[in-house]
C-alpha cells in the first residue's frame, strides 16, 4: 500500500485542495455549530465566574489549582504534534508527513492559543492580568524571574510566536496558488499573505533554508517548553510532584497526546473534505505506529515514576501514590492507565489500524487518557499534601467543567475556520512527494504533469501574450 | 541598449533543464547562467546544480538573531533584576545565573526565529512586485525559464526556447 497515488496529476492536487476550501461536507458545518455551542457554554460559565468570583469554580485552599491548570498542560502537550510531524520528521526526511503536516502545525498554534487562555481564566481577576508582564512598575515590582511560572510565560510566548511563524512560512507557496485562483475578499487576503511569492529559484532556495532553520529552532524549543511546564511541579517540594523524571515524562506525554489528536483530526478532515487521495490509510497506519511507540515510552516513564516513588522512601510521596491507586480518585487514575497504556495496543494490530471508525474511537480514548493524566498529576497531590489538616477531596464545579468543555469548542472552532480559509494539505509538498517518489521508483516523473497546452509539431509557433487557460478552478471568495 | 526579460514556459522539465544547460555551456554568446532565473511549482535542486553556487544568506541572519537574543535576553533580565537591589534578597544573588540561563535560552530562540524570518523576507526579495511575465501555471505544473537579454541576444534566446518545445514565450522590456 502506497502513501500516495503516484499517478495523481499536479493540476488535480491544486484542484482538490482548492475545492476543499469551498465545498466541505455537511458534517463540517455540524462540527462548526457544535463548537460554537461549546464555546457559548464556556463564555456563560466565565461570565458567571467573573461576576461572582472563583468560589463558584470550587477553587479554594488547598485546591488552588485544578482543572484549569490540568487542561492548560493538556493543551500545551497537544501543541507538540506539529513540532513532531513537521520539524522532526522534516529533518529526518520522512516524506509521508507531507500531506498531513499542515494541519498538525495548525493544531500546534491553536492549541497554544487555547492553553494561553487558562492562566488568564485561572487568575480570576482578569483586569489585573497585565501585572504578570515585565513592565516598569511604579511599585517597583517585577516578575520573579526565578519562578518556573514566569519561565512558562516566556516559553509559551516564544513557542506560540515561533510555531505561528513556522506555520505561516510553510504556507507561503500555497498561499500564492490560492492568490492566483481566488476572487473577492479571499484574493485580497491571499495577496497580502503570499508576500509576493513568484516561485523563482532565489525564493525556493531561501525558503527551504528558512524552513529548515526554523525547524531546528522548534525542536529544542518544544522540548524546553514542556520541560518548563513540568518544572512548575517538579521544582516545588510537593509530594508526587518533586520528581526528577517529570521533564521527559511531560515531553513524552505531550508527544503522545499530540499524535492521538492528529489521528482524530486526520479522520475528521479526510471525511469533511473528501481527502481520501491524500490522507491515505498508509499514512494513517504510520501515524498509528508512531503513536504506539510513543505510548510505550510514556507507559515506561509512568512505571519508572511509580517505582522511584515506591523505592524512594519518601513517605508523603508514597501516600499520594497509594491514594491514586486506592483513594477517591482511583477510578480516574485507572481509567487513565487503561486509556493511556492498554488502549494503544489497538494500534498494534494492522486490521484495526486500517479500520478508520475504530481508530477514531481509539484516538478519542487516548486523548481522554492524556487529559486524565494531567488531572491526576495536579489534584491528588493537592488533596494529600504534607499537612493532614489540608487533606481534602475536591470535585470540580460545573463552572470548571463548562470552561474546560468550552476550550475544546474554542480549539475546534479555530481549527475549522483555519482549514476552510487556508489549504489544509500542502500542495507543493505533495507535488514534491509525488515527483521524488516517481523518480526514486524509476518512473518518468513528467507523467504526473498535466499537459493541457502541450504543442504538437503541427501547431503554430508560440507567441507572447495570451496566458493559457488554467486547469484549476477559482476560489469564489465565498 | 534595451534590456528584456524573456520567459519560456515548459511542461517538460527535462527540456527546461536542457535550456539552462545549453546557456551554461555558452551556446549563445553573451548569455551565462547568471542571466537565468527559474520559476517552478516545486524546488528543483537539480537545476540549482547547473545554476552554480547561489548561496542563501539566511543563516547569517539566524546567527545574528541568536547572538542578539542571547545578549539582549541576559541583559534584559539582569537589568530588571537589578531593581531588586532596593529589596531584601535574603542572601540570594541579585542576578542568578542558573535560572537566567533558561530565559536567555528562550530569548535566543525567539530572536533567532524572528531574524530568520527577516532574513528570508530580505534575501528572497519577497515584497517586490510581480512582473508582467508572471504565469499562474508556474504554481500548477509548469516551469518557467526567465532569461535576461539585450537586443543582440533576444532572438537567439527565443530560438533556443522554441527549440526546446516551450509552450509559450512571454517578454517584458526592462526599464
Amino acid at each position: 500500500m502506497k502513501d500516495i497515488n503516484e499517478d495523481i496529476k499536479w493540476a488535480q492536487i491544486n484542484k482538490d485542495v482548492l475545492r476543499s476550501m469551498e465545498n466541505p461536507r455537511m458534517g463540517y458545518w455540524v462540527a462548526v455549530a457544535t463548537c460554537i455551542a461549546m464555546v457559548g457554554c464556556a463564555v456563560l460559565a466565565e461570565i458567571w465566574q467573573y461576576r461572582y468570583g472563583m468560589g463558584y469554580a470550587n477553587l479554594n485552599w488547598p485546591h488552588m489549582w485544578d482543572l484549569y491548570i490540568a487542561t492548560f498542560i493538556f493543551w500545551i502537550g497537544m501543541s507538540h504534534s506539529g513540532t513532531l510531524l513537521s520539524a522532526i520528521l522534516h529533518i529526518i526526511h520522512a516524506d509521508w508527513r507531507k500531506p498531513i503536516y499542515r494541519f498538525a502545525e495548525a493544531m500546534t498554534t491553536f492549541s497554544l492559543m487555547t492553553a494561553g487562555l487558562f492562566p488568564l481564566i485561572h487568575l480570576g481577576r482578569l483586569w489585573n492580568m497585565y501585572w504578570v508582564l515585565p513592565y516598569v512598575s511604579d511599585r517597583g515590582i517585577w516578575p520573579n524571574f526565578r519562578s518556573p511560572l514566569v519561565w512558562d510565560a516566556f516559553a509559551i510566548g516564544t513557542y506560540l510566536t515561533s510555531s505561528a511563524l513556522f506555520l505561516f512560512i510553510g504556507m507561503i507557496p500555497d498561499l500564492a496558488i490560492c492568490r492566483d485562483n481566488a476572487r473577492g475578499w479571499r484574493k485580497k487576503l491571499y495577496i497580502a499573505l503570499s508576500l509576493g511569492w513568484r516561485g523563482d529559484d532565489r525564493q525556493w532556495r531561501n525558503f527551504r533554508r528558512t524552513y529548515l532553520l526554523m525547524a531546528c529552532f522548534l525542536i529544542p524549543l518544544a522540548v524546553s517548553v514542556h520541560s518548563i511546564v513540568s518544572s512548575d511541579f517538579a521544582m516545588s517540594i510537593m509530594p508526587g510532584w518533586h520528581i526528577t523524571t517529570f521533564p521527559p515524562y511531560f515531553v513524552a506525554g505531550a508527544l503522545y497526546s499530540g499524535c492521538a489528536a492528529i489521528i482524530t483530526l486526520f479522520v475528521l478532515l479526510r471525511y469533511f473534505f473528501r481527502f481520501e487521495e491524500y490522507m491515505t490509510l498508509s499514512i494513517l497506519e504510520k501515524t498509528c505506529k508512531l503513536t504506539f511507540a510513543i505510548a510505550m515510552v510514556w507507559t515506561y516513564l509512568n512505571l519508572i515514576e511509580f517505582a522511584s516513588t515506591w523505592y524512594g522512601h519518601d513517605v508523603a510521596a508514597k501516600e499520594v501514590l497509594l491514594e491514586k491507586f486506592y483513594g477517591p480518585y482511583a477510578p480516574y487514575f485507572w481509567m487513565m492507565m487503561f486509556c493511556g497504556s492498554v488502549m494503544p495496543f489497538a494500534l498494534a494490530f494492522r486490521k484495526l489500524r486500517r479500520h478508520i471508525p475504530t481508530m477514531f474511537v481509539v484516538s478519542l480514548f487516548l486523548n481522554l487518557g492524556m487529559w486524565l493524566e494531567r488531572w491526576m498529576i495536579v489534584t491528588p497531590t493537592l488533596a494529600n499534601a504534607y499537612h493532614p489538616i489540608a487533606f481534602d477531596t475536591m470535585w470540580p464545579s460545573m463552572i470548571q467543567w463548562a470552561i474546560v468543555f468550552g476550550s475544546f469548542g474554542w480549539f475546534g472552532l479555530l481549527f475549522l475556520v483555519f482549514v476552510k480559509v487556508f489549504p489544509s494539505v500542502s500542495m507543493y509538498e505533495v507535488k514534491e512527494m509525488v515527483y521524488h517518489r516517481r523518480t526514486a521508483a524509476g518512473k518518468d516523473p513528467e507523467v504526473v504533469l498535466h499537459h493541457p497546452h502541450r504543442r504538437s509539431d503541427d501547431e503554430p509557433e508560440p507567441s507572447g501574450g495570451t496566458p493559457p487557460p488554467s486547469g484549476t478552478p477559482g476560489l469564489e471568495g465565498a | 541598449m534595451k534590456k528584456y526579460k524573456v520567459m519560456g514556459l515548459f511542461s517538460n522539465f527535462r527540456e527546461a533543464f536542457n535550456v539552462v544547460e545549453e546557456i551554461g555551456a555558452q551556446k549563445i554568446a553573451g548569455l551565462t547562467v547568471d542571466d537565468i532565473t527559474t520559476k517552478s511549482p516545486i524546488e528543483h535542486p537539480e537545476i540549482d546544480e547547473i545554476l552554480g553556487q547561489r548561496r542563501s544568506h539566511v543563516p547569517k541572519f539566524t546567527l545574528c538573531g541568536a547572538l542578539f537574543g542571547m545578549t539582549f535576553g541576559f541583559l534584559f533580565l539582569a537589568s530588571a533584576q537589578a531593581t531588586f537591589l532596593v529589596q531584601p534578597q535574603g542572601g540570594k544573588p541579585v542576578v542568578p545565573l542558573p535560572s537566567n540561563i533558561v530565559l536567555t535560552y528562550e530569548l535566543l530562540i525567539l530572536f533567532g526565529v524572528l531574524f530568520t524570518l527577516t532574513g528570508f523576507l530580505i534575501t528572497a526579495r519577497m515584497f517586490t512586485k510581480r512582473s508582467s511575465i508572471y504565469s499562474e501555471n508556474v504554481g500548477i505544473d509548469q516551469i518557467g525559464i526567465v532569461i535576461e537579454v539585450n537586443e543582440n541576444t533576444i532572438e537567439p534566446a527565443k530560438a533556443l526556447l522554441k527549440a526546446h518545445k516551450t509552450l509559450e514565450i512571454r517578454e517584458e522590456v526592462l526599464k
